[in-house]
């Protein structure tokens, strides 16, 4: 069962926990199809509307980084799930992102949604080149090769340092005592409008991404992760293909660093560390690197359990334990990943409980 | 029309393509020989994926050895694989429509010519579902679909009834013989089920180790001494 199809001119077969593929011929005209972007939809506008009015302020940030890290899991789900191509350097453009978005708000009076465009761009073209060795290279070896690049990326950040108000390239005043907080956009400067912001913005990145599952790169996609020589010898430019999907996921996470840049106010040199990378393939595994839903899941794992234990006074650390062992039930015995394990799971659950239910009242009519 | 001048493949030692020179006229041909012979090599050559040392291949009074390989196919070299390359995560539609975006084809729609080729190879599934619901043989047409589609010239089939029970190997058979009237291409027909070969080529070249040893016309070809000692594995005679 597929919980999303990964390109097609045709909704995703399946609605239901249950729903296999659907057969019918006239299946694009059936109201069925409607009915999973509709609940998505309005759960998606609860989400947006509700969660600032439920949780307290910790929780609405900590719900803030959810949705920003979302898009993040969602672009290196593109690289790994649909592709086939496993990078490790996705932190490091994250950081990059938020570098070049901060750097802009503060050396220019640009609006914010044009600065987080323009670290979206910026960051596109430095991702794409992260992306060069996965022409050459595949598997283990382009996963080293990103993890090194990662490396290198976050030192030469930590030696430049943030960007704090000062000046010069860098942006950069070690002296200073003051230092005034990145600025956010000016309809978002309290958490909870800042928290409906990126929401809005992740939308934004999240139709991005459908439109191109959805399309030719799509299916080019499908076809480079199936088998490279069957895509060559269907016309397809791999080389141009591979490379699209690290310009796409490069310039949706700078967009998140953009949005990180303003969700912390104050970045230094530890906000990223180069095990960031390894966290977010970790978490993205576990979640469904094969569906949009899987990288939903993946940012929760990642940035809600993490306050979660946080507020209970418990260290965040064992949450690499957690992952480490996530990651290697998933792959021994669920490789799409959370979104589609649970279903079937609680399916599995559902019948035992009716079967359990169910088996006194039988055993009443056989005594009678 | 396609003609091989002196096609040379050297890997390291083995040599599998030893000036191998041959031309295909028009319609089905045949390219049989023992395991071993070269025939996907030959093809892995006409894709692009291999490349030979030496010699000449002009397809349509083109030089096919400078095109880049994901070119070929825009051009309209069209390739099934030994083992079968349908992509599952995709439907029949979309592998289909695939090959088709990325080939240079004006004209009629194209969700015309996708259905129109998922037509022709009589596929009786819905274009809708996905080919990884599909069993072996389903599987073998959506290929054969995706190298049909739009507007082939050269259609290489490698072992395209390889593992089929015989009743879907007639109707693959039926398939076949269609494809030049109907799409115009030259095919190029690689297995080893001789009543297929027979039944869908009128001429058929023979391959051993890397060799041209003999061509013409099939029923004339299966004959041959030769090509009975290449297959049967016993020394090879002094020509």
């Amino acid at each position: 069962m597929k919980t999303e199809s990964s390109a097609g001119t045709v909704p995703p077969s399946s609605d239901g926990p249950n729903g296999g593929m659907a057969r019918g011929s006239a299946r694009r005209l059936e109201p069925r199809s409607l009915v999973r972007p509709g609940v998505i939809a309005v759960l998606v506008l609860c989400y947006l509307l509700f969660i600032p009015s439920i949780f307290r302020l910790y929780y609405v940030d900590a719900w803030t980084q959810v949705t920003i890290y979302s898009i993040v899991t969602l672009g290196l789900g593109v690289l790994v799930g649909r592709v086939g191509m496993v990078s490790l350097g996705q932190g490091a453009v994250l950081a990059m992102g938020a570098w070049v978005a901060a750097r802009l708000l503060f050396a220019t009076g640009l609006p914010f949604p044009i600065v987080l465009l323009a670290a979206g761009l910026i960051t596109m073209v430095l991702g794409t080149l992260v992306g060069l060795p996965a022409l050459r290279m595949s598997g283990l070896y382009l996963a080293l090769i990103t993890l090194m690049l990662a490396g290198a990326i976050t030192l030469v950040l930590q030696n430049i340092n943030f960007p704090n108000g000062g000046h010069g390239f860098t942006g950069y005043n070690g002296a200073s005592v003051h230092i005034p907080p990145i600025r956010r956009p000016s309809i978002a400067t309290t958490d909870p409008a800042f928290f409906r912001y990126s929401v809005v913005a992740a939308i934004v990145m999240f139709l991005l991404v459908l439109v191109h599952l959805r399309g030719k790169p799509g299916r080019a996609w499908a076809a480079i992760r199936q088998s490279e020589s069957a895509a060559l010898a269907g016309g397809i430019n791999t080389t141009l293909y591979k490379l699209w999907a690290f310009a796409l996921a490069s310039f949706i996470t700078g967009v998140a660093g953009g949005l990180v840049a303003g969700s912390y106010r104050y970045l230094n040199s530890l906000t990223f560390t180069t095990q960031d990378s390894i966290t977010l393939l970790a978490v993205v595994l576990m979640g469904g690197a094969y569906s949009m839903t899987g990288a939903v899941v993946a940012a929760i794992l990642l940035k809600f359990l993490q306050a979660l234990l946080n507020d209970w006074g418990v260290s965040p650390d064992w949450l690499t334990i957690l992952f480490g062992i996530g990651v290697l039930q998933v792959l021994t015995t669920a490789p799409r990943g959370i979104v589609e394990q649970m279903p079937k799971d609680l399916a599995r659950l559902w019948r035992l409980l009716r079967r359990l239910g169910g088996r006194p009242a039988a055993a009443r009519e056989q005594a009678q | 029309m396609i003609e091989v001048s002196d096609l040379t493949v050297r890997f390291g030692g083995v040599i599998p393509l030893d000036g191998m020179s041959v031309s295909f006229e028009r319609g089905t041909c045949g390219l049989i020989g023992p395991n071993g012979a070269g025939k996907t090599t030959f093809f892995n050559v006409l894709s692009g994926f291999v490349k030979p040392v030496s010699g000449q291949i002009t397809a349509f009074g083109e030089d096919l050895l400078k095109m880049a390989h994901y070119r070929r196919a825009r051009w309209g070299v069209r390739r099934t694989f030994q083992t079968e390359q349908a992509i599952e995560e995709l439907s029949v539609y979309d592998n289909v429509a695939m090959i088709h975006e990325h080939s240079k084809v004006t004209g009629k729609s194209r969700r015309e010519d996708v259905l129109g080729a998922i037509d022709f190879v009589k596929l009786g599934v819905n274009p809708n579902a996905k080919v990884g619901t599909l069993g072996a043989a389903e599987r073998r047409l959506v290929e054969v679909a995706r190298a049909v589609v739009g507007k082939p010239r050269l259609v290489l089939l490698d072992e395209p009834a390889a593992g089929l029970p015989d009743e879907e190997t007639a109707l693959l058979s039926e398939v076949i013989q269609a494809i030049p009237e109907h799409m115009g291409a030259l095919v190029i027909l690689v297995d080893h089920d001789m009543s297929l070969v027979s039944s869908c080529c009128e001429v058929t070249a023979v391959l051993d180790f890397g060799k041209l040893i003999a061509s013409g016309p099939t029923a004339e070809v299966l004959r041959d001494e030769q090509v009975m000692r290449a297959y049967l594995g016993t020394e090879e005679v002094a020509a």
